[in-house]
């Protein structure tokens, strides 16, 4: 799984032709990934300001509060699943994603758990 | 006839159907097309109606059908000559005699060679010899996958693609090609097995009917080639593992481990047939490495008990194995086998060099036999650290959740 991490609100800096050409760019990749059977899925999450969070509360039982967990400068901001031949074929996708290309964020690449296994 | 009998005829016809097609028409991206929706087609039709007399020829009818009228339907939309548009007119209109073609075996084997192509990535070979050789659809294999259908659709469209633009023919490969080529296809239906075994119960089940794919498309294999020792090997090899299927995992779905399964719900029918395959092999051919691997599932399917496991004799294999496929793999099983014979110290020695070996620094195989025999050798401690360095490392969740238990039996009863 390729985790995107960015600027909340980085595009509203953008000119648009900026704007354009980086939906263009993620468009080419998803083309890509489609034509080559690798995506799997992915979603993009609403701006930061709509997040909620669930933690346990001090005295037992769970508190909700607006805001996001974390209080970083870069925040999660949607995620794309793809099945690839090697790790290193997922990290060149995650290369090429706009936020890294563009200098706006940062791409983790995950490996995603399966039910499956041998015994040992 | 049941459902499930027609889908038992349909995928042992479909290899022929589209072989048939092939031969007729060349295109084997558009043939496969039309044998897919011919299948289809039968598949919706048969259980109502009945099978008909001449299921195969009533295949390749309808497929033929589906081919011209495709071929029509391009040179109306594109108002272009098809060159081959039909060879001849009626004979769409009319099936051919039953007895016309012989299917031939031949067409198995090409279609096999083809769908395993070196221009195609493994995890596309599979796919596609799943469609056009085992006669799944899309939808199965994707659901086997755990992919969306759009993806296995298109991995399967770009995997035919590849294979005409590598200009490939339906013909056997070259004497020279067909030793590699036919090690691709083992490896293929080695890999379909493997993801069928592994996945456990429930959600996996889809998964699970892979094994029964793989053994069956291996019996056909083992037909076409009665002569090829590593091919019964295959087959061997994967019914002596397919044996422990309902041993392998408990009743939550964890993993048991081989020195704890309880023996008796080994499959004994399956287990006598891949020994005797493999014993019957290795009195006439050169030993490969799916013979001998047979060979060492053969001997723990011998034992009783665990306890009874002829160590020394799997050992021996392993030494021939690693002479024949050296790969550290090999080498970690085989250290295994040894700390079973010369006491976990001599295993844990032959681990030592690994470290070094990119393929298998990181990987979590390496740790959790390391931490096996670290525990036999009382090193309570390291094997800790050993069984959660493997647990960090699996992405597989019920390997990792038996690597944690080993880590916290060995973190409490002291």
């Amino acid at each position: 799984m390729l985790l995107i991490w960015n600027r909340p609100g980085f595009v509203e800096e953008l000119s648009e032709d900026e704007r354009n050409a980086i939906f263009g760019e993620v468009d080419v990749i998803m083309k890509e990934l489609t034509e080559s059977g690798e995506l799997v899925g992915g979603e993009a999450l609403a701006h930061p300001a709509q997040t909620r969070t669930v933690r346990p509360a001090a005295g037992g039982g769970t508190e909700i509060t607006d805001g996001p967990f974390l209080e970083s400068k870069e925040q999660f901001a949607g995620y794309l699943t793809v099945d690839c031949e090697t790790p290193e074929r997922a990290a060149e996708i995650a290369a090429r994603w706009p936020d890294v290309a563009h200098g706006m964020g940062v791409l983790e690449v995950r490996p995603v758990m399966e039910q499956a296994g041998t015994e040992m | 006839m049941t459902d499930r009998a027609v889908e038992d005829l349909l995928r042992a016809l479909a290899p022929q159907v589209l072989g048939v097609l092939v031969r007729r028409h060349g295109q084997f991206y558009a043939c496969e097309d039309a044998v897919q929706e011919a299948l289809l087609a039968a598949a919706t039709q048969w259980p109502g109606q009945g099978v008909p007399d001449h299921p195969r020829s009533w295949l390749v009818t309808v497929a033929t059908r589906r081919l011209t009228d495709e071929w029509r339907s391009e040179r109306a939309r594109r108002d272009r000559e098809v060159a081959v548009a039909v060879r001849e007119p009626a004979y769409a209109a009319v099936a051919p005699p039953a007895d016309e073609e012989t299917p031939s075996g031949d067409d198995t084997l090409k279609l096999l060679f083809l769908c395993c192509h070196p221009a195609l990535t493994a995890s596309a070979q599979v796919a596609l010899t799943l469609r056009a050789v085992g006669g799944l659809s899309t939808a199965e294999i994707a659901r086997a996958y755990l992919v969306p259908e759009a993806t296995m659709s298109q991995r399967i469209r770009r995997a035919k693609q590849r294979i005409e633009a590598a200009g490939a023919r339906f013909a056997m490969p070259s004497a020279a090609d067909r030793d590699t080529r036919l090690r691709a296809v083992l490896h293929v239906l080695y890999l379909v097995f493997n993801e069928g075994y592994t996945a456990s119960s429930g959600a996996e089940l889809h998964r699970a009917e892979l094994t029964g794919e793989a053994i069956r498309l291996a019996r056909e294999l083992r037909r076409l080639l009665p002569d090829d020792g590593e091919v019964a090997g295959l087959l061997a090899l994967m019914l002596l593992t397919d044996a422990h299927r309902a041993a392998r995992t408990g009743p939550g779905g964890e993993l048991v481990p081989l020195a704890e399964q309880d023996r008796t719900r080994w499959d004994r029918a399956e287990i006598a047939e891949g020994v005797a395959l493999v014993t019957e092999a290795l009195t006439w051919s050169a030993p490969g490495p799916y013979q001998v691997q047979a060979a060492i599932a053969a001997v723990h399917a011998e034992a009783a008990t665990a306890a009874d496991t002829d160590w020394r004799q799997i050992v021996a294999l392993y030494r021939v194995l690693a002479r024949l496929a050296p790969n550290p793999m090999v080498t970690l099983n085989q250290a295994a086998a040894v700390a079973m014979v010369d006491g976990p110290r001599a295993g844990l020695a032959l681990l030592a060099p690994l470290d070094a070996d990119e393929r298998t620094a990181n990987h979590h195989r390496l740790a959790a036999v390391r931490a096996h025999l670290l525990e036999l050798a009382g090193d309570r401690d390291e094997a800790r650290a050993a069984y959660l360095a493997a647990a960090r490392a699996t992405t597989s969740l019920p390997e990792r959740h038996y690597l944690e238990v080993r880590a916290a039996r060995l973190a409490t009863d002291r």
